[in-house]
């Protein structure tokens, strides 16, 4: 398994080292640059900024610098906003992101596997039809919206929770159940088809002519089973989630780094961009490699090689 | 009720009740089992097999349910026990062994694990006694290097070992009823011959009744006592393996036995199958089920379901051609072989 997870960390080098430059050259195509929006700005002047940030150099020999710097893990400074190192932006903002979108995850983890359970175990009856239809609304409200009328309601109008910031447990609230309304929705119905098909199994048949009864087939022969297809979906999940959403980040007015990530690509923030995307590529690879290695643990038949 | 008998199953009838309609999957099913004794069911499938015996144990699906008749095994009213009640008597009582042993045992728990939940379950045993429980078990049905095995998950395991092991765990509380669904039909002819073996002798050994579902009309001559034909959901004849190998009385039967592949026979011959299909038991006819394709259909097949009709020993068959008394009517009312 050493040598599996080896492999995969240099594969994912690889992965990254190819978003990298795939970014940093899409990134430049683009017409435009950092200071073409800043008002009455003199040409000795924009060429000074240029020169500071070492871009009036050939675009090749910027690369080549871009990623002499980053095998030595500078991600470089941040043009717009002066004197904050990338490496400085990113420790500060992702353990925002990343507690909002683990809290996230964790509650989609708690609500869409029983609920899914639930269904599957109910086919056909009033609460597996209850289910279908809240998880699959709850699939095709955008955040946006669902997050819009949790502040309206929930803060406007009967003034339970704070609208915006960090500053207390109870502003954790809404953001949290914002990012994980897709998630549970999502995870429910993973798990509601995947235990229809484990209900099915011979194993479960066996279980219970063993005179097991319903409840401990379900936590010991069914669970562990049915879960596979749920760990495969978390690896992108957590990557997505713990990297922050911009539209919640923003609603709420969350300092994280989904909402720096975007407002990098308006504000044409080039070594931001390039920073946030590469962290972002190297979460998702990390987390695929971690999911990888927790289903080993669920799935004996599993062997990394 | 009767107490000598480990399995006495009278009139059962079960259905189970679809989106479309009542499937009468059970018509009458009279069965009766002593304690050691091997009884096989053959037929088709969906003949109703399969359901006769789960339906011992409780296990049919949700949909279904016994509509009419009694199921009693080893002095219990199954037909009339909880659920909770039930599975005190699965697993310890009456055990079943699976067809396919590739998917009858759970891939994420080892062995040793899927063994010791049985022995758990039924006895008192505990840690060290329910390992060395199951390393008995093991070596009951023939597997070397118990110690090893136990760890193992089954994907390590080949198809005759798995059903091994299936077999072994069903054996865990020593049940007084093993029911084979099928327990060869996954595995090829040499494993095959094994695990029969193996049940032949464990049954000698711990003296337990079996029964024996197949479509295989082999296994049934090397190993039963009493053989039950069944054929849309009904029992069309019942004897020993003397009876119905050589003096069969019902056309089902005859028509079974035509079609085993003979051996010593010209190479050319061709098998000789029942024609047309098993009726739907959805609408069952007011007849004989087997009238539609039987070769000797007379009008009062049609007409009126045959009753059981006696011959030496526990010999029956449901056939009105062995019915005389009822035949001479026929005859007599005007009747000719449609």
């Amino acid at each position: 398994m050493a040598k599996y997870i080896i492999k995969r960390i240099l594969f994912g080098v690889a992965t990254a080292f190819i978003v990298a430059t795939l970014t940093f050259f899409i990134m430049n195509l683009v017409p435009g640059g950092p200071f073409l929006s800043e008002k009455a700005i003199t040409p000795q002047a924009q060429a000074a900024m240029e020169a500071k940030y070492g871009m009036d150099k050939p675009l090749f020999q910027q690369y080549l610098t871009y990623m002499t710097d980053l095998l030595h893990g500078d991600l470089g400074e941040s043009v717009k906003k002066r004197g904050y190192t990338i490496n400085r932006i990113i420790a500060e903002r992702f353990p925002v992101s990343a507690r909002i979108g683990g809290l996230a995850i964790l509650v989609a983890f708690c609500v869409g596997v029983p609920l899914g359970s639930i269904a599957a175990y109910t086919r056909g009856k009033v609460l597996d039809n209850i289910i279908i239809v809240f998880s699959t609304a709850g699939i095709a409200i955008p955040s946006f919206l669902s997050s819009t009328l949790m502040m309206y309601f929930l803060s406007t109008k009967w003034r339970i929770l704070p609208s915006l910031g960090l500053s207390s447990p109870a502003s954790y609230i809404m953001p949290v159940a914002a990012l994980a309304l897709y998630p549970s929705c999502y995870i429910a119905r993973l798990m509601r088809s995947s235990m229809l098909d484990v209900i099915g199994q011979d194993y479960m048949r066996t279980a219970r002519a063993k005179g097991v009864s319903t409840v401990s087939s379900i936590f010991k022969h069914a669970l562990r089973n049915a879960i596979l297809p749920v760990v495969t979906y978390m690896g992108p999940l957590m990557a997505s989630l713990m990297t922050g959403s911009f539209i919640v980040e923003k609603i709420f007015t969350i300092p994280g780094l989904g909402h720096e990530f975007v407002g990098a690509i308006t504000s044409r923030d080039y070594p931001l961009i390039m920073g946030t995307t590469i962290f972002l590529a190297c979460f998702l690879i990390m987390m695929n490699v971690v999911v990888d290695i927790v289903y080993v643990f669920v799935d004996p038949r599993i062997k990394l090689k | 009720m009767n107490e000598e008998y480990l399995v006495d199953i009278q009139h059962e009838r079960l259905s189970f009740f679809t989106p479309v309609g009542e499937v009468k999957a059970l018509n009458d099913v009279t069965i009766r089992m002593k304690e050691g004794e091997v009884l096989g069911i053959v037929g088709e499938s969906g003949s109703g097999k399969s359901v006769t015996a789960y339906s011992i144990m409780g296990l049919t699906a949700d949909n279904g349910r016994i509509v009419g008749g009694t199921v009693t095994f080893n002095g219990h009213r199954i037909d009339k026990l909880s659920e909770k009640e039930m599975r005190a008597i699965r697993g310890k009582e009456v055990s079943i062994i699976f067809q396919d042993p590739m998917t009858s045992l759970n891939p994420v728990y080892t062995v040793g694990n899927q063994i010791s939940e049985a022995i758990r379950l039924h006895t008192d045993k505990k840690g060290a006694e329910v390992t060395q429980r199951a390393r008995e078990l093991l070596t009951l049905v023939g597997i070397n290097e118990p110690e090893k095995r136990l760890k193992q998950f089954p994907h390590e395991l080949s198809g005759g070992m798995r059903q091994r092991i299936v077999i072994a765990m069903a054996l865990a509380c020593e049940p007084k009823l093993l029911i084979a669904d099928e327990p060869t039909t996954a595995l090829d002819v040499t494993i095959q011959a094994q695990i029969l073996e193996l049940m032949k002798d464990l049954q000698k050994t711990l003296g337990m009744g079996i029964i024996m579902i197949t479509h295989d009309l082999g296994v049934v001559a090397s190993m039963c006592d009493h053989i039950a034909v069944m054929y849309a959901g009904e029992i069309v004849e019942y004897g020993t393996a003397d009876d119905i190998f050589y003096n069969p009385r019902h056309e089902y039967t005859k028509g079974l036995i035509r079609s085993i592949p003979k051996f010593h026979e010209a190479e050319y011959s061709k098998l000789i199958p029942i024609e047309g299909q098993p009726i739907d038991l959805l609408n069952p006819p007011a007849g004989c089920p087997f009238a539609p394709r039987c070769d000797s259909c007379m009008k009062i097949c049609l007409r009126e379901k045959p009753e059981p009709c006696e011959f030496e020993g526990v010999h029956y068959a449901r056939c009105w051609l062995n019915d005389k008394e009822s035949f001479m009517a026929a005859q007599k009312g005007g009747a000719d072989n449609v």
